[in-house]
């Protein structure tokens, strides 16, 4: 990849992405008033743990170590307790 | 982008959780941390309520600062993570992983037409929404905004090598993505 690809893919995302104002529109703080003063939402950590985002943020190969060891226990059951001694 | 600094005595009364000095950081680098973030996610709306997102988390992490560092820096970090957060929802909403347009070539000489001069923007514009949010922000921030390897580094607490690294990943899928097309339309 040569430095001229580089400033063509550069050259092409800035014509297609429109340049943003870095100012914000308004002062927030009110609006920060208002997310301070909203109770804490209570969502219990199962609740958290299994959302779809924190699903979706696993990557894929922890998916695939988690799916062989349960292949492996599901073939090897008798290999159980040494897994729960280990843990 | 020059990280506004501020009096250390502000710095101790936020970690110990005073309200008055969350407000005086507040007030001092909204503007900075939305300006970081709308420059990575490119949507006004969405940046006004990270912002809000990054000074929560700021808010509830007090206790965590340490007043002998860099206010801005971790602000800057907080941000910049809550703007990869978003982009990974929005890319999860928005576009489906396998959602390719279909491979058609253009040449040099169809580069002054409008059409296809549109098409090229919006296969670019699609190809760019399927990075991954890590290499979409590095991406976003070197090419389109010209910060600096060490400053995106700081941001992402990653090392200049590997920001290099995701940038040159993001061009190779970009490239990639757009192989078919004649990207020197201009």
């Amino acid at each position: 990849m040569t430095e001229q690809d580089h400033k063509k893919i550069a050259d092409l995302l800035k014509q297609t992405l429109s340049p943003v104002n870095p100012e914000p529109s308004r002062d927030l703080w009110s609006a920060m008033l208002r997310r301070l003063e909203q109770r804490p939402a209570t969502k219990s950590w199962l609740a958290v743990m299994f959302s779809p985002a924190s699903l979706a943020s696993v990557p894929w190969f922890d998916w695939a170590l988690l799916a062989a060891l349960i292949i492996g226990l599901c073939i090897y059951p008798k290999s159980i307790p040494v897994w729960l001694y280990h843990f | 982008m020059e990280l506004l600094e501020q009096p250390a005595e502000v710095l101790e009364e936020f970690a110990a959780g005073d309200l008055n000095a969350f407000e005086s950081l507040f007030r001092q680098h909204q503007g900075e941390v939305y300006g970081w973030i709308v420059r990575i996610v490119r949507d006004p709306v969405a940046a006004e309520d990270l912002t809000i997102e990054t000074f929560w988390r700021i808010h509830r992490g007090h206790a965590r600062f340490d007043p002998r560092r860099s206010f801005g820096a971790w602000a800057r970090r907080i941000a910049t993570n809550v703007a990869i957060d978003f982009l990974k929802s929005a890319r999860l909403r928005e576009v489906p992983l396998d959602q390719d347009p279909p491979a058609e070539s253009h040449s040099t000489r169809d580069a002054a037409n409008p059409a296809i001069q549109r098409e090229v923007r919006e296969r670019a514009q699609l190809a760019f929404n399927q990075l991954p949010a890590k290499l979409r922000a590095v991406a976003t921030l070197s090419l389109i905004e010209n910060v600096p390897h060490h400053e995106i580094g700081e941001a992402l607490n990653l090392s200049t090598a590997a920001v290099k690294s995701r940038l040159f990943r993001a061009i190779r899928m970009l490239r990639k993505k757009l192989a078919n097309l004649d990207t020197s339309h201009d």
